[in-house]
């Protein structure tokens, strides 16, 4: 028995002077990381926990001098959900749910129609998820663009630019590995301006410069500039990616397809681009993943997602003073959102290898 | 496979390839062709003329720092080349303080001691993860606005001040002279360098011819190792030079942020270097100081440097993010300010994205000479 | 009698190097030819000149009654006739035996996906594997994926069979499953063309044997005179390098 009880401290004996103190260099790192820690962490919880205020509903429940959560409780609907009318709710959560209810049924196991499914989420998401929120086909209350905000906001951007994006992105691809010359050319000149150019500037170039560009009175919707905007940033990107997929699928895939009769649209749809797709599913989440974060930057041209609405919620007279308060609270969820996403791209990257060294490199199964 | 002109000409593939691209050209020339079109009604509609007249006009705004003088009277086209610098200053010195966090970092994490690499791995998952401009809020409006006001500054060794209104760093008196001595000086150290190591006797001859040259191109220059110190005369501080607590927050916020793609890109780097490279060297006799020197590190560095240089690009369109803090950089000087005020659209966002275009094209072809580079001395 | 395949002064160069040198070779229908040589020969791309993988810059190819020529209609009409079977198998390493197979009958020549499926299903029982029909790829060994390639390339319903060195690499214990089923399918009296290491297979099956060396034809002949009394020394040469192993 009090060997049992020897062992568990015998062991952290042996990981503690192993890892931490093993050379006299060690000793000195871990010396510097404990002080470290001791210096900045406790002011922080401090701060952020044990003097920090979560009851209550007004500025004046602020009192104690340390994190104001109140303020995050009250304002958090119109983080979430923007300027949408409260009674309406039932229409984001139910495109949350079935986004949430897609994903899920294409990360689980090899079933059969899973495919098919992933490819008419693409194409038509962007146009439910549309109908459900403004008019539900005319059947229901409008609500108009301006209105959808905060997380919403974010999601709507990020999801719409990277459907729209990747049947765009594969066409480039396609268009820069092409051996007609002015297609390869265009390709590769449309590429590389999107790709050369900050966010920012296309935000910009998009909300002023394209109601330039057709006639007098045609009414651009805000939303619709900017989703314009990212899916042409996000393409260009996306092409690149999907360059590399098209690279490592061995040419002799196209030669077996031509000896059937296959011709090129057909070989590329059945063949080559299953097979390109799979291999950058990786690429496709961190484009994604890297999409989600840059919504942040449509603040600067006024639409108020979830970083939007934040800022907005504080210059508000009731809680100003309280922006720390709203940052970290919009800093935790997007880490929680792009956080578990890479995790879940490094597991598909992992299975994806696997796959191909338990088969000398013929194998791919997704699963 | 010829006889062509017993095809029917439709079906010959080099008369289809002609007559989808002669298509893409007449698509792209109607796109365009168009928008211009639209572009020069709705700007005249607006009373406006197209052309790059308006950057000679003057600006009538100030801009609150400049590494160039400025005064309102100075014109747009000023203006343009005073926030260029601007955007260039922020982004060398974004570049040389995350590569340095970076390797940090990264090293770290590579680190047998607990502790040190799990703190690194806090480090590079928190900010990979969120956005920056987020990060650039909390750094502007979090910790820049909180510092205290003149008079109490956080002080470094009595020479740098930081505070709510700046950092404020000692200056040479004659910054001239100074820039030319720096400047000739490179010249003559990397020239002796590699052109003429080999004509010296000795390492010894060497270093002294080389100090002896510097000690004349110092006179030469004229300059003086006086230096201006800041210090607090009346409300504020006076003397030396200072960056803007915007330039602060945001040279800030870059580093960290890219410091974190860095750090994965060193360990990367460091972890693609084959076992059985240290296991040979260490046959070889050379010990572990060694074996990094001339093993173990030049094979790291040529999986580091091209993303890297991907990461130095990414932080110089990144700075475009200084305009949502008010740090005078392109985006917010040109394509905020003299746009608002001269609403030539196309000209002054065509310029922008153009400035970025070139820098990235620049980049890129010091990549792919690099590349070739080590492909001829073995790589690949 | 019209030839099924008719080879006429056919030269072919990649850039400056010429790999094919006024090659000639008719093949009747019915006829098993094995094409042999160094490496280097051309007998490789003298084959994919046949169903258009190569082109070639002189000389004439008629396959079927088609002139071979740069002409999309012409190129696919004959790829629809005539089968090939690579040396690395080429599956399709995304789709299931069954969609591999089933893939190019329904869409290059149009037929229902159930009348598709079980004539592959037929194909698939010929080539001794029915049972893995709904498997992917990987999960088959090398001569079960041969066999899968080569039943792939039957449910086109081909005249002519092109073999590119169809055993070269599979491990040796699976090579004979695979040449049981190229044997069983000459048998049944199709056009073949192979080109291969296997002697034994030559012996067995081949109407006429070919030797290619340089981008030439050094010798084509029926088998038994191939093997006992070939009619250029180079051939005996090549055929004593081989055999003796």
């Amino acid at each position: 028995m009090r060997e049992n009880k020897r062992k568990p401290l015998k062991l952290m004996n042996r990981w503690i002077r192993k890892n931490l103190f093993a050379t006299s260099f060690d000793v000195f790192l871990t010396l510097i990381c404990l002080a470290f820690i001791c210096w900045a962490l406790p002011p922080f919880l401090k701060w952020a926990v044990f003097d920090a205020d979560f009851a209550g509903t007004t500025r004046d429940d602020c009192t104690s001098g340390g994190a104001c959560w109140v303020f995050v409780k009250m304002r958090f609907n119109q983080f979430i959900y923007g300027l949408y009318p409260d009674h309406l709710y039932w229409r984001p959560n139910l495109v949350f749910v079935i986004s949430g209810l897609w994903l899920a049924a294409l990360i689980f196991p090899e079933w059969k129609g899973k495919r098919k499914l992933a490819f008419t989420g693409v194409l038509l998401g962007p146009i439910i998820v549309y109908q459900i929120l403004y008019d539900g086909f005319g059947y229901l209350e409008i609500v108009d663009t301006p209105q959808w905000g905060g997380l919403l906001l974010t999601m709507i951007i990020a999801g719409v630019g990277i459907a729209c994006s990747l049947p765009l992105g594969i066409i480039l691809a396609l268009g820069r590995q092409s051996e007609l010359i002015l297609v390869r050319k265009f390709s590769i000149v449309f590429i590389e301006l999107w790709r050369g150019v900050p966010l920012i500037t296309v935000l910009f170039m998009a909300s002023v410069m394209l109601p330039l560009f057709f006639e007098e009175g045609t009414h651009f919707d805000k939303l619709m500039r900017c989703l314009i905007g990212v899916t042409l940033f996000a393409s260009a990107y996306m092409a690149e990616v999907v360059r590399g997929g098209l690279q490592a699928v061995p040419k002799t895939q196209i030669e077996a397809a031509q000896a059937l009769g296959m011709g090129y649209w057909q070989s590329m749809s059945f063949v080559v681009l299953p097979q390109a797709i799979r291999i950058v599913i990786p690429g496709i989440v961190n484009t994604f993943i890297g999409l989600f974060k840059d919504t942040s930057l449509v603040v600067v041209i006024g639409m108020f997602d979830l970083l939007g609405m934040v800022k907005a919620a504080f210059t508000n007279r009731e809680w100003a003073g309280y922006s720390v308060e709203g940052y970290l609270f919009a800093g935790l969820l997007f880490w929680v959102f792009c956080y578990w996403m890479s995790k879940f791209s490094q597991k598909i990257e992992k299975k994806i290898n696997m796959d191909k060294q338990s088969s000398g490199g013929k194998a791919w199964n997704l699963s | 496979m010829h006889d062509l002109k017993d095809i029917p000409l439709w079906r010959q593939p080099r008369v289809r390839g002609l007559f989808v691209q002669i298509l893409l050209i007449v698509l792209v020339c109607w796109v365009i062709g168009t928008g211009v079109q639209n572009t020069i009604d709705n700007m005249s509609k607006r009373g406006l003329a197209s052309g790059f007249g308006f950057l000679s006009d003057p600006a009538g705004f100030d801009i609150i720092f400049s590494m160039l003088p400025w005064s309102e009277d100075h014109s747009n086209g000023r203006a343009f080349l005073v926030a260029l610098l601007n955007t260039l200053l922020v982004s060398f010195l974004g570049i040389v303080l995350a590569t340095v966090i970076g390797f940090m970092v990264g090293i770290a994490r590579l680190s047998s001691n607990w502790l040190a690499s799990t703190l690194a791995s806090i480090w590079v998952e928190s900010i990979r993860n969120v956005p920056l401009l987020l990060q650039l809020f909390i750094w502007y409006f979090g910790v820049i606005q909180n510092l205290g006001g003149t008079r109490q500054s956080m002080a470094f060794y009595d020479v740098v001040f930081l505070n709510v209104r700046g950092l404020y760093f000692p200056w040479p008196k004659l910054p001239h002279e100074m820039l030319i001595f720096l400047v000739s000086f490179a010249f003559l150290f990397f020239g002796m360098r590699y052109f003429t190591l080999r004509h010296f006797r000795s390492k010894r001859v060497f270093w002294i011819t080389l100090v002896l040259f510097t000690c004349l191109l110092w006179l030469l220059s004229g300059a003086t190792l006086a230096f201006d110190i800041p210090a607090i005369r009346g409300f504020n501080f006076q003397g030396g030079a200072v960056l803007v607590p915007e330039l602060v927050a945001l040279l800030l916020g870059l580093a960290t942020y890219t410091s974190a793609f860095v750090a994965e890109i060193v360990r990367a780097g460091f972890l693609s270097v084959n076992q059985g490279q240290f296991e040979a060297a260490a046959s070889l006799g050379l010990n572990r100081a060694q074996t990094l020197k001339f093993v173990i590190i030049p094979q790291a560095l040529r999986v580091i440097i091209p993303p890297l240089t991907s990461q130095y690009l990414n932080l110089t369109k990144n700075s475009s993010l200084g305009s949502a803090i008010a740090y005078p950089e392109i985006v917010l000087i040109f394509a905020g300010t003299v746009l608002t005020q001269t609403g030539m659209a196309v000209e002054i966002v065509a310029m922008t994205m153009g400035v970025y275009l070139v820098i990235s094209l620049l980049i890129a072809s010091v990549m792919n000479k690099y590349n070739s580079w080590i492909m001829g001395h073995g790589g690949g | 009698m019209e030839s099924i395949i008719e080879i006429n002064k056919v030269s072919k160069w990649f850039d400056d190097f010429q790999v094919l040198k006024t090659v000639d070779l008719k093949v009747q229908k019915g006829e098993k030819i094995v094409i042999c040589g160094p490496s280097g020969s051309g007998k490789s791309t003298l084959i994919r000149c046949i169903n258009a993988l190569e082109n070639y810059q002189n000389g004439e190819i008629t396959v079927c009654g088609h002139l071979l020529k740069e002409d999309p209609k012409v190129v696919e009409a004959v790829r629809k006739n005539v089968g090939m079977v690579f040396q690395q198998f080429n599956l399709f390493p995304h789709l299931s035996v069954m969609e591999n197979l089933t893939l190019a009958p329904v869409w290059v020549k149009k037929i229902s996906k159930s009348l598709a499926q079980s004539e592959a299903m037929e194909y698939l029982k010929r080539v001794k594997i029915p049972e893995q029909a709904d498997k992917y790829p990987s999960q088959l060994s090398g001569g079960q994926q041969q066999r899968v390639a080569i039943a792939r390339s039957l449910c086109m319903k081909p005249d002519i069979m092109l073999f590119d060195e169809p055993t070269s690499a599979l491990d040796p214990e699976m090579i004979k499953e695979v040449l049981d089923v190229m044997v069983e399918l000459a048998d049944a009296g199709m056009t073949m063309i192979c080109v291969t290491h296997e002697m034994g297979f030559a012996k067995t099956v081949a109407d006429r044997v070919i030797f290619m060396e340089d981008g030439k034809i050094v010798e084509d002949s029926p088998t038994q005179i191939f093997f006992d009394k070939p009619k250029s020394e180079r051939t005996q040469v090549f055929l004593d390098q081989i055999l003796k192993h």
